[in-house]
């Protein structure tokens, strides 16, 4: 009985050995790690020559039929599926093994877009992260990846996001506040690469001007131009201040300067006055001296 | 991840390709299937009709340079680590006075990611390619190969190129 039960699971292993591998003369692995060394058995006597072939490598060895033929680590690393060919004084025989990636993360194709835009930008940033190995192999088997956009205040914003056939992808808010942010992708714990996004102030909010005579001219000033945020608008962005008085319009562009902009129209009782930078509307003055 | 929808209705189509001599003319049976991509960006039909076009056309590249032992012949397909990789085994092989062939002809093809900013697409392609290697000319083995791929195309001046062509186990 128990010689019977040795011998039925004796003939399963070698069943399931011979649909792993059913090339009789050839004993392959299933699969190998990248860069990890593996061996081939052959059948047989005499001399051979043993091919390896893919697109990602290719290998010709001269074999000793019957002798197990060893690949040091190294040997093959491009993730793929290769042939194995058996040329002797018999017949050729061939079978096939595939390469997988190796586990570790060791490179990141990070990309961050765009590289600069306004705070407060509901999903504005994006990050699309493909996973490679030490080899350059894109690592299939999922892995969670860490994105994190901070900005130098110290307020950061994170998400996780699992790979899907070696990508993850996320969108992130803009902050809210003015600088250069870090995002980051960190997967499985480990590896990250980061990118620097420079966040600039949003259009102007709240825009308004004052106006003062001197010397028969209207002088107009605004109340330092910020965000709706707070940020200060960059000096140079143009403001425009424009006059209306009868059916006529005078109209002055002037950019920003130490955070105001300033402007000087002719006086005309009765006259409207108006400023407004790109979009953003400001307030309005009637001139009544 | 989200469920697969069928947006596009499954497209089968032939096309007459022509291979090397000795190794036959063969008809690529190609089906496509565009599914939710999960992603913010809208793949619009005639980038997935390209991309994929241009994707079917590195396998004639690669067959040639394989064949041929040239590796200026993947330069218009092929870019970054897949050229490096292929580039470096043709040269192996060509050391060895060796040549491979790999005709394909069947792709079933499935859109799996298309980046936000649009600068890749990611395609799964399982492949019926026939593959013979040849040793100084002499035939060795020709085998017929049922292989799944991942694939990811990023865009030059003028197409989509191949940045990752890597066989994964099914």
């Amino acid at each position: 009985m128990k010689y019977g039960r040795a011998i039925l699971l004796g003939a399963m292993a070698l069943a399931m050995l011979h649909q792993v591998f059913p090339e009789g003369g050839l004993t392959v692995p299933g699969t190998v790690t990248a860069g990890s060394a593996f061996s081939i058995q052959s059948s047989g006597s005499g001399g051979a020559t043993l091919y390896i072939t893919g697109m990602g490598h290719f290998l010709k060895r001269d074999v000793q039929l019957g002798q197990s033929t060893l690949f040091p680590a190294g040997s093959i690393y491009n993730a793929g599926h290769y042939l194995v060919v058996l040329t002797g004084t018999g017949a050729t025989v061939s079978s096939a093994f595939d390469v997988v990636p190796a586990s570790e993360p060791e490179n990141l194709s990070f990309l961050a877009r765009p590289s600069r835009l306004p705070v407060d930008l509901h999903n504005g940033i994006t990050g699309a992260l493909y996973v490679f190995d030490a080899y350059k192999n894109l690592i299939t088997v999922p892995k969670p990846v860490l994105f994190q956009l901070s900005n130098p205040a110290g307020a950061t914003e994170a998400r996780t996001v699992m790979t899907r056939d070696g990508a993850a992808w996320t969108q992130m808010d803009s902050t809210s506040q003015q600088g250069m942010d870090k995002f980051v992708a960190r997967v499985d714990d480990g590896i990250s690469s980061t990118r620097i996004v420079g966040q600039i102030p949003g259009d102007p909010c709240g825009l308004k001007m004052a106006a003062r005579e001197s010397g028969g001219k209207i002088q107009l000033q605004t109340d330092p131009v910020r965000d709706c945020s707070g940020n200060a608008v960059p000096d140079g962005t143009i403001v425009t201040f424009t006059e209306s008085d009868k059916g006529a319009q005078s109209t002055v562009d002037v950019p920003i300067k130490r955070g105001v902009a300033e402007a000087e129209l002719p006086a005309h009782s009765g006259a409207t006055i108006s400023v407004a930078s790109g979009v953003v509307l400001g307030n309005q003055i009637r001139w009544a001296r | 991840m989200g469920k697969v929808t069928r947006l596009k209705s499954i497209l089968t189509f032939c096309a007459l390709f022509s291979a090397s001599a000795g190794f036959g003319a063969a008809q690529i049976a190609v089906r496509i299937e565009k599914t939710d991509l999960h992603c913010p960006r809208h793949l619009d039909d005639q980038t997935a009709t390209g991309a994929i076009h241009d994707y079917l056309e590195s396998w004639k590249s690669l067959n040639s340079a394989f064949d041929q032992n040239r590796t200026d012949l993947l330069d218009a397909d092929f870019v970054g680590a897949a050229k490096e990789k292929f580039a470096r085994t043709i040269q192996q092989q060509a050391a060895d006075g060796a040549r491979t062939r790999y005709l394909d002809r069947a792709h079933d093809i499935q859109i799996v990611f298309y980046s936000p900013e649009g600068l890749s697409i990611e395609l799964t392609d399982t492949v019926e390619y026939d593959t013979q290697l040849l040793d100084h000319d002499k035939p060795l083995s020709g085998q017929r190969v049922h292989s799944r791929y991942i694939v990811v195309l990023t865009p030059s001046e003028t197409r989509w190129k191949v940045r990752v062509l890597q066989a994964i186990p099914e």
